[in-house]
Order: C-alpha cells, then sequence, then structure tokens
C-alpha cells in the first residue's frame, strides 16, 4: 500500500507539488492526469526517492520514504518519464547490471533477466545495443528493468507517451495483465488511456490534487453524462420538439449533432426514443453519451487556472 | 557497500562499449611517449630514469583527466538515467564511488600500458625501480586528484563540454598553487602561514616530491584528502543539481 501524506515540493520560489495525500491499495491502476507541468512527474519522483520531499512524506509498504529509502524502493519498479537508458549497452547487458544493483546475484540474475525478456518480448533484441533499438523497443526494456524484481509497486511516468496505436496497445495489455495484485501508478496526459486502463483516476494541476476518483465517477462530472445525442435531417425541428420534453433540460447543436442534455427527471434515452417513433423522424445515429473526460478535465484545470 | 562493485562494473562496461576508452588509451600512451622523447630527452640525458616521462604526467592529465571525468555526471544527468540510477536500491556514496573508482582504474590501466617504457629503461641501463614505483604511484593518485575534481564539476552540470572547461580550469589551479607567480600574487595581503598553505595545495609539489621516490606519507595523505573532499562535494553538488 502506498500512503502519501503532505507531500510538497518547491523548487526555490515555484511549489512544483503542493500538499497531495492519498492512499492506494492493492489491485489498483492509479492514474495521475494533469497538463504537463502540472506535478505529476515530481510527485512520481517523490514517491521513487530520486528528489526529496519539501515538506510531508510517503509510506511504501510500510517503509516511509525519507527515513527507509533504500527499503521502499526495493518495493518499487520505476520507469521514468521517457524511459532512459544507458544507451551504449546491449539489453541483456543493461539488465544484468538493473538485475543486479537490485540484489540478485549468480543464476538468479539471468533468470529474472530471462523472465522480463520473455514477457515483454525481447529475445531478438538481447545482444544489440540499446541506442540502436526503435523507440518501441527501447520502451519495452525501460518496462522490462521495471518489472524485473517483481515488485508490489510500479510506478510508470508516461509509459505509452511516443509509441504508435499497436505499441501503446500493447503496453496497456501488459500493465493490465499486471494490475490484479499490484499497486501501478501511471501518470499519463491522454485521457483516453485513463478509461482505457485506470481502476482510479487524480487529476492534478498546478502541483494540486483537484480530483480523485474512478474513471466512471469522473465520467459522471461531465455535463454530457447521459446525455444523448442524435444526427438527423431537420435538426432545428427536433432541437424545440425534444428540448419540450421534461427530461430534457438543455439542447445543442454541434458539428451536425443534436445533444439533449438530461433534467433531473426520468429517463432522457428512452423519452428521446418513443419521441423518434412517435414522430417517425428518420435517425441516423443515436448515442447515449457516458461523458467526455476531456471536457470534465478541462473544466476541472480551468477552475483550478482561475481560483 | 554492495553495490559498489555492480555500478563499477557497469561503467567500465560503458567505456569499453564506446570509443572512450580506446581513444584515452591510444592517446595517453602517444602522448605520452611524445613528450618523453622529444620534450623529455630521454635518450639525451643518459641516465637511466623515467624522469622524463613523469615529469610531464601533470600537463597530460591536465586535459586528458578532465576529459574521461566530465562525462561521468553530467551524462547520466543529459539522458536522465541518473534518475534510473539512484531509484535503484543504490546509495548515493556507493554511486559516487563506484562511478569515480571506475574512471580511476581505468586510467590505472592506461598507466600500466605505458610499461615498455619502464623495460626500455632497464634493458638500456640500471635503474632504480623502487623510486619508479613510487614515481607510478604518485601518477596514479595525482590522476584521482584530478579525477576527483573533474567528478565533483560533472556533476554540477548537464553540458559536458562545461564541465570540461570548469574541470581544467580547476585543476589548473591545484597544479599551479605552488609556483612562484600565484604565490607571489597573494604574498602581499595575505599572511605567511596561508600563503604557505596555498603552496601545499599544489599537485605539482606533492607529486614531484613523491616521483622522486620520497614516499612521504603526508604526501599520501595529501592525495588521499583531495580526492575524498572532491568526492564528498560530488555527493552534494548531485544532492543538489539532480533536480534540475
Amino acid at each position: 500500500m502506498i500512503e502519501a501524506k503532505s507531500l510538497t515540493r518547491r523548487y526555490g520560489p515555484l511549489l512544483a507539488v503542493d500538499k497531495i495525500s492519498f492512499a492506494v491499495e492493492p489491485g489498483t491502476v492509479l492514474g495521475f492526469l494533469g497538463p504537463n507541468g502540472a506535478g505529476k512527474s515530481t510527485t512520481m519522483k517523490m514517491l521513487t526517492g530520486f528528489l526529496a520531499p519539501t515538506e510531508g512524506t510517503a509510506v511504501i509498504h510500510g517503509h516511509d520514504i525519507r527515513t527507509d529509502s533504500l527499503a521502499a524502493r526495493r518495493k518499487m519498479g520505476y520507469l521514468p518519464e521517457g524511459a532512459p537508458l544507458y544507451g551504449e549497452l546491449s539489453v541483456e547487458r543493461f539488465l544484468k547490471f538493473v538485475a543486479e544493483a537490485r540484489g540478485f546475484r549468480g543464476a538468479d540474475v539471468s533468470q529474472r533477466v530471462n523472465a522480463a525478456v520473455d514477457r515483454l518480448s525481447l529475445a531478438e533484441v538481447m545482444g544489440q545495443t540499446i541506442e540502436t533499438l526503435s523507440k518501441g523497443f527501447k520502451r519495452r526494456v525501460g518496462l522490462a528493468q521495471a518489472i524485473l524484481h517483481d515488485p508490489p509497486v510500479l510506478v510508470l511516468d508516461e509509459p505509452t507517451d511516443g509509441l504508435d496505436p499497436n505499441q501503446k496497445h500493447e503496453v496497456r495489455r501488459l500493465i493490465r495483465d499486471m494490475a490484479s495484485d499490484k499497486i501501478i501508478v501511471i501518470s499519463t496526459h491522454i485521457l483516453e488511456e485513463v478509461d482505457a486502463l485506470c481502476t482510479r483516476a487524480m487529476i492534478i494541476a498546478r502541483g494540486r490534487l483537484l480530483a480523485d476518483d474512478t474513471p466512471a465517477g469522473l465520467l459522471a462530472r461531465s455535463r454530457y453524462h447521459n446525455a444523448v445525442t442524435l444526427t438527423l435531417d431537420d435538426l432545428e425541428t427536433a432541437a424545440s420538439r425534444l428540448g419540450a420534453l421534461v427530461e430534457s433540460r438543455e439542447v445543442e447543436i454541434r458539428r451536425g449533432k443534436l445533444t439533449v442534455f438530461p433534467s433531473s427527471q426520468g429517463n432522457l434515452f428512452e423519452a428521446v426514443t418513443r419521441t423518434i417513433q412517435e414522430e417517425g423522424w428518420q435517425v441516423d445515429q443515436l448515442q447515449l453519451e457516458a461523458g467526455r473526460l476531456d471536457e470534465v478535465f478541462r473544466t476541472v484545470t480551468d477552475t483550478a487556472e482561475a481560483a | 557497500m554492495n553495490n559498489l562493485g555492480v555500478i563499477l562494473r557497469r561503467e567500465l562496461a560503458s567505456y569499453f562499449a564506446t570509443p572512450v576508452a580506446y581513444v584515452f588509451i591510444v592517446i595517453y600512451l602517444i602522448m605520452s611517449a611524445a613528450f618523453t622523447f622529444y620534450l623529455g630527452g630521454f635518450y639525451e640525458r643518459e641516465i637511466a630514469d623515467l624522469e622524463p616521462f613523469f615529469r610531464f604526467h601533470p600537463w597530460l592529465y591536465l586535459f586528458l583527466v578532465p576529459a574521461i571525468g566530465m562525462r561521468l555526471w553530467a551524462e547520466e544527468r543529459k539522458y536522465g538515467t541518473v534518475e534510473l540510477l539512484l531509484t535503484l536500491p543504490v546509495t548515493p556514496t556507493e554511486a559516487v564511488l563506484g562511478k569515480f573508482l571506475a574512471a580511476w582504474l581505468f586510467i590505472g590501466l592506461g598507466l600500466l600500458l605505458t610499461f615498455p617504457i619502464w623495460i626500455t629503461v632497464n634493458v638500456l641501463g640500471n635503474p632504480d625501480n623502487g623510486v619508479i614505483l613510487a614515481a607510478y604511484l604518485a601518477s596514479w593518485l595525482m590522476a584521482g586528484g584530478f579525477l576527483a575534481i573533474s567528478a565533483c564539476l560533472s556533476a554540477a552540470t548537464r553540458n559536458q563540454v562545461v564541465a570540461f572547461i570548469l574541470s581544467v580550469v580547476v585543476c589548473f589551479l591545484f597544479l599551479l598553487s605552488g609556483l612562484p607567480m600565484v604565490l607571489d600574487a597573494f604574498r602581499g595581503w595575505l599572511p605567511q602561514a596561508m600563503v604557505d598553505g596555498i603552496a601545499n595545495l599544489s599537485f605539482l609539489v606533492h607529486f614531484s616530491s613523491l616521483s622522486r621516490g620520497v614516499i612521504d606519507l603526508r604526501d599520501l595523505v595529501y592525495f588521499a584528502l583531495v580526492i575524498g573532499f572532491w568526492l564528498m562535494a560530488n555527493r552534494i553538488v548531485l544532492e543538489l543539481k539532480k533536480a534540475d
């Protein structure tokens, strides 16, 4: 379990992380979400023991990162932002170094390296120099070094950043596979990733924790949550007809689509489908919206900006 | 200190995985030979010793050791691998010492590869091999001093060129502080004790007495202190600057 207690970090006069507190249980994939420069990476750097917090602390499986840093680091695997690696080494030599630094000796070293290599399908590039690898392979090497010692806590800073869609999918699959018994903390500014991967999401902006919820919970904050969007020929008529329903609060026409927002009464989707049948409209598309993360994200972070 | 060896081996692997090792060793051997034979007048002196070989080591190291030392931390910081290294269960002391020792051993290897000159002088005459051994030790210790300075300054920047220039300047000051031209600048306004102190900081003074075969404990302690001081400074600078 991870417990962050008022983690704070200043860089000179700049307050990068401002009293962030949270607790995470095993089995959680926690997503840090926020604009660039929001303090996501700084928080991760403090959790992993790279930076000392200016104030506050965090406890990783019973080990305080300030007073018991080495033990805390042993419980963690970390992929720093951009997956930095010793480019001049071969994949094998590099992973062996990490295994040895993680305290493995003798036959355990090869066994650990091989297990990680299998998991990330790196066998074909084992002997290759890291700097000659493609971006996707480099990222996989970075992940391999993070999971080598099968840590209960994984901290991955933008694990899919800069990868192509197939590689992103691959990395997400890997994270999901490992998620059941670990705590995985990822940071991202890709919103779809939160929905695809995380069981819990935190929005961080200007160093402050602004929202801490499940992805579904965040979606429910959206104006679009349970709204109904449809496309048909005569948008204006439909808008005035649907806007008159008790179940609807508001209508909006944007880019050839009509969106009806729910009021607090009844079931809007049922009401809309009933009206469509009654009026005999030709509807090309009909969609019940779960909510739009980008809109929630903007609302939450803009409020912080204004405050 | 379990991980000292692990870091040391990784560092050495990096030297030999890049041209750094080969370029350094080849240049070092060529330059030291050129200095010995052309500037030092090894043959013309007709004395069977290695004084003309060791005499130029301070000047050779002035440029070559910062060239090795400049990458130690600046490169790690530039590529972000310092974050990887220092989030492994490795203490900063292990990291600083491991990197320093790897580079120092590597320079030692270069020094050992100058053995043909030792064979040559033994073929040509009957040198005092004890003095030669002491001079080799002195040379390696002095290289350690230069290296500790370079390692510390390398942690202060992520730019290797800046690290190199800073290191050369600071090493140059340490080298020259015993020369009259530097001391004269202080003599007018500092008490004699402090001027002596500055003179005693000089690498040249301690190196030349050791390399004449006079193994004085004070000279050994001097180099040990210089190395220790700069490595501690390295730890502190690293701690302060790693976040930038």
